[in-house]
C-alpha cells in the first residue's frame, strides 16, 4: 500500500488545519511548513497512525536563512517503510528565541542529530538529555554554520611561525 | 560467548535464502507502538554523562564494586580512524560507554557553500573515502532534482554499474578489517588483493583510484574508455570464487564464531528507533533497502533480491554482507550486459559542456561553454532530499538552492554517524574484548562521521 502526497496532505491537514502554516510539494516531495509549538503533535501523529507509520526518523537538518523571518529553520525527514513515502517538516525558529520541541524521546536517534544543528547553527532542542557540541570543540565560540560567520582557514604552525600562530589562537587572548 | 554450533548453517541458508519473492510485506516492518517503547527505554549518552554518572556510582558503592572508565583512542588501531570511546567498566563488562567524535571534523558541508556545485563535487567523497562513486551519485542526484534534468540510459546504466563496484570495494574493506581486528591477518591480503582490481577499474575510468569525481550532476565525466567492458568482465567473472574463498576461511571457522555469534545483538525494533540503516539494519530482519524501497537511478529494473537476517549479532550482519557482495556481482553483471549506447551525459547546454569539436564552429556554444566553467549552472530556487543505498546505509544528501551559481545548505545525512549511535546500546552488558568485533561489524567510515 503505497502513500501519495494528495492523501498524506489531506489527511495531516484534516487533522490540524491552520497548525500547517503552507503544504507544498517540490519535486515530488511534500513538506509542511509549521510554527515550533505544534511539531510534536505532527510528528507523533505521523508516526502513529495506522495508515501513515512514519517510523523511520532519516535526518534532521538546520537552515540558516539570513535576513528572512525566521531565521532558522530545522527540517525534518521522516520515511514511512510500510508505505514507502516521504515527508519533509519545515520548522520556522526565530533568531530572538531560537528553540525547538526536542524529539529525543520519540527517537533516540535524533540525539546527534539535534546535537549538530546546536553546534552548527545554536538551535536549542529543549528536552535533550545533554544538549552539547559534537563535532567542534567544548571550548569554540560561535556556532560556524551560520552565514554570518566568515569561511576562515587557520594558518599552519611551523617552528618559524610557531609564536605568531598560537597568539591568533582564542586561548591566547584568555 | 558460548558457541551456538547448532544453526549456523541453517542461519546461512536462511539469509541466501531471504527476498526470494522479491516482495516486501508491510508487516515486516515495526509497529509505531514497538517504536514508541523502545523509543522511551534508549538513550544515546554522551560522554560527559557517562563520566558523571561514573562518578556518582563510585561514591555509592564499597571498595569492592567498584568500576573505571576506560578511554579507547583516538589513536587506538582498531577504532578505524580517530573515534574515542569512553567506557565504563565493572571489571571485564562494559556498563555504558559513549562514542567521542569530530576528531577528523574538516567542516566539508561549510566548505561547499563557497564553491559552486561542479566544485562542491570533489568534496563529497571526502566524506565516506571508502564509496566515492556513491558519494559523487548522491549530490549528483539532489543536484539533478532541483535542475529537473533528465539523465541519458547509458549513464544510468554506468551508475549503477558503478555503485555496485563501489560498494562490494567498501565491503572488502569493512570485511579485511573486520577479520584483522579479530586477527584473521590472511583475509585482510585476500581482501585487498580483490579491492586491487576494482581500484584499478577506477582508475580506468576516472584516473584516480580513491577520489574519483567519476559521476558528476549531468551524467558522467567522460565516456568509459575501450577496455571498461572486459576489464570489468574479467573483475566480475572471479569475484564469486573470491567470495567463496573468503567464506571457506571465516563461516565455519570456530573462532570466527567464537568471537561473533550471539555477539551484539540488536534486535528490529531498537535498530528502527535508533535509525540505524544499511546491512546493520537488514540483519534484524528489516527488510529496509534504498534500492528496493525508493528506487533511484534506475534500480527497480534490476532483479536482485533484498538479503534480511533475523538474530542481528555480529555473525549475521557478516552473513548479511556477504551475500549481499553476491547480489551486487548480479546487479553489476546484468548493467554491464544491458549498457546502451549513447551519450554519456545529459544534452542540456545549460548544464553540461558543449564537446570540443562543437566549440571550434559553434560561437554560441563557446558561449555555453564559457558560462558554465566560469558561472556554473544555477538551478532555481528550492530544496531537494535525495537517500541513496551507499556501503553503510542511507546515505541522504540535502540541498538548498538559492537560485545562485552556489549551494545554499548542503547536508550530508551520513548513515556511519546515524549507526554510531547504535554502539552504546549494543555493547551494554557485553565484554571489552566483544566490543572491537561489534564496532568493526557497524563498519562506520569516520570521515563520514565527522565530515
Amino acid at each position: 500500500m503505497a502513500l501519495d502526497n494528495e492523501t498524506v496532505k489531506a489527511r495531516v491537514q484534516g487533522q490540524f488545519g491552520a497548525a500547517v502554516l503552507e503544504a507544498s510539494e517540490y519535486r515530488g516531495d511534500l513538506a509542511f511548513r509549521i510554527q515550533p509549538d505544534d511539531l510534536l503533535p505532527i510528528v507523533l501523529f505521523l508516526r502513529d497512525s495506522a495508515d501513515l507509520q512514519y517510523i523511520w526518523l532519516a535526518s534532521i537538518t538546520g537552515v540558516d536563512y539570513l535576513g528572512r523571518d525566521p531565521r532558522f529553520e530545522v527540517v525534518y525527514h521522516l520515511r514511512s517503510l510500510a508505505n514507502q513515502h516521504m515527508v519533509v517538516l519545515k520548522v520556522g525558529v526565530p533568531e530572538a528565541h531560537p528553540h525547538v520541541p526536542s524529539i529525543v524521546p520519540l527517537w533516540p536517534t535524533a540525539t546527534y542529530q539535534e546535537r549538530e544543528a546546536w553546534d552548527m547553527f545554536g538551535i536549542v532542542f529543549d528536552g535533550h538529555p545533554d544538549l552539547q557540541r559534537i563535532l567542534l570543540p567544548e571550548d569554540w565560540d560561535g556556532h560556524v554554520q551560520r552565514k554570518d560567520e566568515p569561511l576562515v582557514y587557520e594558518e599552519v604552525a611551523f617552528s618559524f611561525n610557531h609564536d605568531d600562530v598560537d597568539a591568533q589562537k582564542p586561548y591566547a587572548k584568555e | 560467548m558460548a558457541v551456538a554450533e547448532k544453526g549456523v548453517a541453517e542461519r546461512r541458508t536462511a539469509i541466501f535464502n531471504s527476498g526470494k519473492n522479491g516482495h516486501v510485506s508491510p508487516g515486516a516492518f515495526p509497529t509505531p507502538q514497538q517504536v514508541a517503547q523502545a523509543a522511551r527505554e534508549i538513550t544515546v549518552p554522551s560522554p560527559r554523562q557517562v563520566i558523571a554518572a561514573n562518578a556518582e556510582r563510585m561514591k555509592n558503592s564499597s571498595e569492592f564494586e567498584q568500576s573505571m572508565v576506560l578511554n579507547m583512542g583516538p589513536q587506538h588501531p582498531s577504532t578505524h580512524g580517530v573515534l574515542r570511546l569512553v567506557v565504563e567498566l565493572e571489571g571485564e563488562e562494559v556498563v555504558q560507554l559513549a562514542p567521542d567524535i569530530g576528531f577528523l571534523h574538516t567542516g566539508i558541508e561549510k566548505n561547499m557553500e563557497a564553491k559552486t556545485y561542479q566544485q562542491a563535487l570533489v568534496m563529497t567523497e571526502r566524506t565516506d573515502y571508502l564509496g566515492p562513486m556513491i558519494n559523487n551519485l548522491v549530490y549528483a542526484l539532489a543536484v539533478e532534482k532541483l535542475l529537473d534534468c533528465p539523465i541519458p540510459p547509458r549513464a544510468q546504466v554506468g551508475r549503477v554499474l558503478l555503485s555496485e563496484l563501489t560498494r562490494m570495494n567498501s565491503y572488502l574493506v569493512w570485511l579485511g578489517t573486520h577479520a584483522l581486528d579479530l586477527a584473521a591477518m590472511s583475509v585482510f591480503l585476500y581482501c585487498f588483493r580483490e579491492r586491487e582490481m576494482l581500484l584499478d577499474i577506477f582508475e580506468l575510468v576516472s584516473g584516480a583510484r580513491m577520489h574519483t569525481s567519476y559521476i558528476r550532476p549531468g551524467g558522467l565525466a567522460w565516456d568509459f574508455p575501450k577496455e571498461f567492458k572486459e576489464t570489468v568482465q574479467l573483475f566480475l567473472n572471479i569475484f564469486p570464487s573470491r567470495i567463496d574463498e573468503y567464506e571457506a576461511l571465516l563461516t565455519d571457522n570456530p573462532i570466527w564464531k567464537e568471537r561473533t555469534v550471539g555477539v551484539g545483538k540488536l534486535n528490529a525494533v531498537d535498530a528502527i528507533a535508533l535509525g540505524a540503516s544499511g546491512a546493520n539494519l537488514r540483519a534484524t530482519g528489516v527488510p529496509y533497502d534504498v534500492r528496493k524501497l525508493f528506487p533511484y537511478s534506475g534500480y527497480e529494473n534490476y532483479d536482485f533480491r533484498l538479503i534480511t537476517g533475523t538474530e542481528g549479532d555480529t555473525y549475521e550482519r557478516y552473513l548479511v554482507r556477504i551475500a549481499e557482495m553476491r547480489e551486487s556481482v548480479k546487479i553489476a553483471q546484468q548493467a554491464l550486459d544491458n549498457l546502451p549506447d549513447g551519450p554519456y551525459a545529459t544534452s542540456d547546454r545549460k548544464i553540461w559542456p558543449p564537446p570540443k569539436e562543437e566549440i571550434t564552429y559553434s560561437m554560441e556554444s563557446l558561449i555555453h561553454h564559457f558560462k558554465l566553467w566560469t558561472e556554473g549552472f544555477k538551478p532555481p530556487k528550492g530544496d531537494a532530499y535525495v537517500g541513496v543505498e551507499s556501503g553503510r546505509g542511507e546515505l541522504g544528501c540535502y540541498i538548498v538552492s538559492d537560485g545562485s551559481n552556489k549551494p545554499y545548505r548542503v547536508h550530508f545525512r551520513g548513515p556511519s554517524f546515524i549507526n554510531l549511535q547504535a554502539l552504546p546500546h549494543m555493547a551494554k552488558g557485553q565484554v571489552i574484548g566483544d566490543l572491537i568485533a561489534m564496532l568493526a561489524s557497524l563498519d562506520p567510515v569516520l570521515g563520514e562521521v565527522d565530515r
